[in-house]
Order: C-alpha cells, then sequence, then structure tokens
C-alpha cells in the first residue's frame, strides 16, 4: 500500500499536536468568555436604561425648534457614518465574516458617501480590502476594556455629526445571545430614535438645572456607553465563539486521529501478511 | 400612600431595584425630594448621600453622579457609581479622601483641580454613608473589596 505505516505514524503525531493546540486555545477562550460574558450581561441593564431615557427624550415635543441640541437634531439620512466593531484576531468561526458582510451589506448603497471608523483588525482589513472610506483605525483593545477606551471613538462620532459631516451614525457589533449563538447586529446611534409614546407621556420632562445643560451632559454619556456596551458585546461573542470554534477543531482532529489509526493498523496488518506469505512460500519453495 | 418604583442602575450592575415611598437625592441644581407621582423630570445628579424610605425604614446610599429620570412613577437614576452603606469600607473611604485632598493641594492646572475636586466630594459622600450607618447600626467589619 502506498501510505506507508511510518508516513501515516507521521501525520497521526502531527494531528495529535494541532489539537493539543487548538484544545489549549479552547480552554484560554473558555476563561476569557466567562468574564467577558459577564461584563456584557452586567452592563446591559444600564445601556438599555440609558437607550430608553434618550428615546423618551428625542419622543418629547419640540418646544423650540432653535434650540435643538446638535445630537438631537434629525435630518435626512444622505451621508452616513459606520462604527465596525470587530475582534482583532480570527479562528472565531464564522464571526467575523458575518459581522464583516452585514456591516459591508449595510454601507454599500451610500458608496463614497459612507465612512467607517473600524475599531478592531478584522473589520478595518476588510473595509479597506473592499476599498470603503476608514476615517479612523483602534486596535489592541484590552480585553477587559474600561470606557476610556471608547472616549475616542465617541468623540469622533458625536464630532462628525454635531458638525454635520454625516447624517446618521450607525454601530455594528456582533451582539452576544449564549454561548453559541452570536448576531450580527447594527444600530443607530445618532439620532436617537424616538421611542412610542403614550399621550399622557409626552407632556415635557421638567429639566433641571436646564434642558440644554441636562443634554449636554447626557448626550455624550449615552453615546460613549452605547459605544462600550457594544464593545463588550463583540469581546464576549468574540470568546464565546473562538471557544466553540476551537472545541470543535479539536474533537474533529480527535476524529481524524482515530480514523488514521484504523487506516495505519489495516496497513501494518496488510504488510505483515504479505511478509507471512513471503516467508511461507519461500518455506514451501524449500521444502518442495 | 402608593410607592413608586426606584431603579438605581450603575454600569456594573443593578444596585437597587424596589418599591419606595420617599427619595431624596442630591441633585446638580440642590437637593430634591421625589414623592409618588412625582412630574416627568431629568436631571443631573452631584456627588453626593441619596436617602430611600421604603416601608418607613431609611436606608443611605452613596451617588457619584449621574442622572435621574422620572416618568410615569417610576424614578431611574443612571449613577456613575452608587453603593449602599454596608458596601463602602469605610478606612478605604477615609484614605480616598486624604489622597484628594492632597490632590487640591498639590494641583497645578485648572483641570487638575477640577477633577482633584470632584474626587473629593466623591469621596466625602461615600465616608458620610459609611459613618451614617456605623451612628446607626453597628455591623462588624467585612473584608474590603
Amino acid at each position: 500500500m502506498a501510505a506507508s505505516v511510518r508516513q501515516l505514524r507521521r501525520r497521526i503525531r502531527s494531528v495529535e499536536n494541532t489539537a493539543k493546540i487548538t484544545n489549549a486555545m479552547s480552554m484560554i477562550a473558555a476563561s476569557k468568555m466567562r468574564r467577558a460574558q459577564e461584563a456584557a450581561l452586567s452592563s446591559r441593564p444600564y445601556s438599555d436604561r440609558l437607550h430608553d431615557l434618550l428615546a423618551d427624550l428625542a419622543a418629547q415635543p419640540k418646544e423650540d425648534e432653535d434650540n435643538v441640541h446638535p445630537l438631537l437634531d434629525s435630518r435626512e439620512i444622505e451621508r452616513v457614518e459606520m462604527i465596525l466593531i470587530t475582534p482583532d484576531r480570527g479562528l472565531t468561526g464564522g464571526l467575523n465574516s458575518n459581522i464583516n458582510r452585514a456591516a459591508g451589506q449595510f454601507v454599500s448603497p451610500y458608496g463614497d458617501s459612507a465612512r467607517v471608523i473600524a475599531v478592531g483588525r478584522k473589520g478595518r482589513d476588510f473595509m479597506i480590502r473592499y476599498g470603503q472610506n476608514v476615517r479612523a483605525v483602534f486596535t489592541d483593545i484590552s480585553d477587559r476594556p474600561s470606557i476610556t477606551d471608547v472616549t475616542p471613538v465617541a468623540r469622533l462620532a458625536m464630532d462628525s455629526y454635531a458638525n454635520r459631516e454625516v447624517d446618521a451614525v450607525y454601530i455594528a457589533y456582533a451582539r452576544f445571545v449564549n454561548t453559541t449563538l452570536q448576531q450580527a447586529t447594527i444600530d443607530q446611534l445618532l439620532p436617537v430614535q424616538p421611542a412610542e409614546l403614550r399621550p399622557q407621556e409626552q407632556v415635557g420632562y421638567i429639566y433641571e438645572p436646564d434642558h440644554m445643560q441636562v443634554l449636554s451632559d447626557l448626550l455624550p454619556r449615552y453615546v460613549e456607553m452605547q459605544i462600550f456596551h457594544a464593545l463588550l458585546e463583540g469581546i464576549a461573542s468574540e470568546q464565546s465563539a473562538r471557544m466553540v470554534a476551537m472545541r470543535s477543531a479539536t474533537d474533529n482532529a480527535n476524529a481524524m486521529v482515530e480514523d488514521l489509526t484504523l487506516v495505519m493498523n489495516k496497513a501494518r496488518q496488510e504488510s505483515i501478511t504479505t511478509e507471512l506469505l513471503d516467508i511461507i512460500g519461500g518455506a514451501a519453495a524449500v521444502g518442495a | 400612600m402608593a410607592d413608586m418604583r426606584l431603579e438605581i442602575v450603575t454600569a456594573e450592575r443593578v444596585v437597587y431595584s424596589e418599591d419606595v415611598s420617599v427619595l431624596v437625592a442630591p441633585g446638580d441644581a440642590g437637593e430634591l425630594g421625589i414623592l409618588p407621582n412625582h412630574a416627568p423630570l431629568l436631571t443631573t445628579l452631584a456627588p453626593g448621600e441619596m436617602r430611600v424610605t421604603k416601608d418607613g425604614e431609611e436606608t443611605y446610599m452613596a451617588v457619584s453622579g449621574g442622572f435621574l429620570e422620572v416618568i410615569g412613577n417610576k424614578v431611574t437614576i443612571l449613577a456613575d457609581t452608587a453603593e449602599q452603606a454596608d458596601e463602602i469600607d469605610e478606612a478605604r473611604a477615609e484614605s480616598a479622601l486624604e489622597r484628594a485632598r492632597e490632590r487640591v493641594e498639590s494641583a497645578s492646572s485648572d483641570m487638575d483641580l477640577e477633577r482633584a475636586l470632584a474626587s473629593m466630594r466623591r469621596s466625602a459622600a461615600r465616608l458620610g454613608v459609611a459613618r451614617r450607618r456605623r451612628r446607626r447600626s453597628p455591623r462588624p467589619d467585612r473584608p474590603a473589596g
């Protein structure tokens, strides 16, 4: 047989080594995953409440048309900015290409009037390859980010919206659903989409100290927090996806080792049989 | 009197979620008291003490700033940080206040001074709440963290 026993043995050893590596990677991802999932889930209530609050605010009747906060001033959407949050590294199964595909499909109708802020290498590489206008790149953000890591991202997005360089800001990230499921998600960050309020809730807020002051405090915090939360979701998704991908890679490698071992044993048996036949044949020839 | 829902949420966790009858919070424009069925309100919070009355019993919390929203008999506080009295480590709060005080004295620029003052106010609020707890109900020391 062509595949000699020695070749097969070498092959098995190499697959076993691969399995060891993927197994280690899945274990590392599993330990990071636990922390990342916890961080993403525990920051959800704050981020959701903040979003609800802003949606309530945006739905209130406008008292003074000239006195609208620059970050609440909505207009027809022609130029958009996309904050694309992806992992820096691969080996995450289909996760990266899912986010990139969703984001790519979203911005492509806008053509040249779309700009991208890439947070993470995978998104940057994808957008550059497809010739999108990548305005800013942020990479090497830690697995346990702090809110100050996203401050510059938020600054960029708010400035370009307030200066009317773009008419809407979107954020694309992988929303963590559970360990085996991560959803590529695109949310509108600016302008804030108004909630549907019952009439009795549309009475206008009392603002203290005053309208503009509160909004000027609240809106930057909101943008920062939404980006931060998306980043946490993205990290939880990345680690979960990597854990699952590496675990199934390990399983596959082990299955392969089993198959190869079987083939090797067969080959070994065959060669022994052939040798025996040779010996018997030889002995018979001598005895005759 | 009917109660209102009070939720205190920080970026890390939900600190408090109960039906309460009175809330006194440190608004940026002065302390404000909220009773059930308050009109819709949105205000920024200053670092300070919050007082919550539930079933006739008062509890104190330290808040380091954030936002307070009232809508539809529901009060939501989005706090930068918030701690209930028994979560605060008094010794740590005290040393933080001391450090902040030093920084205020040695601040070289307006921005430094601003930051140092803010952190001093936050530490003072935490310490105040922690001390209040000690006066009211002495409890054995808990491990830090």
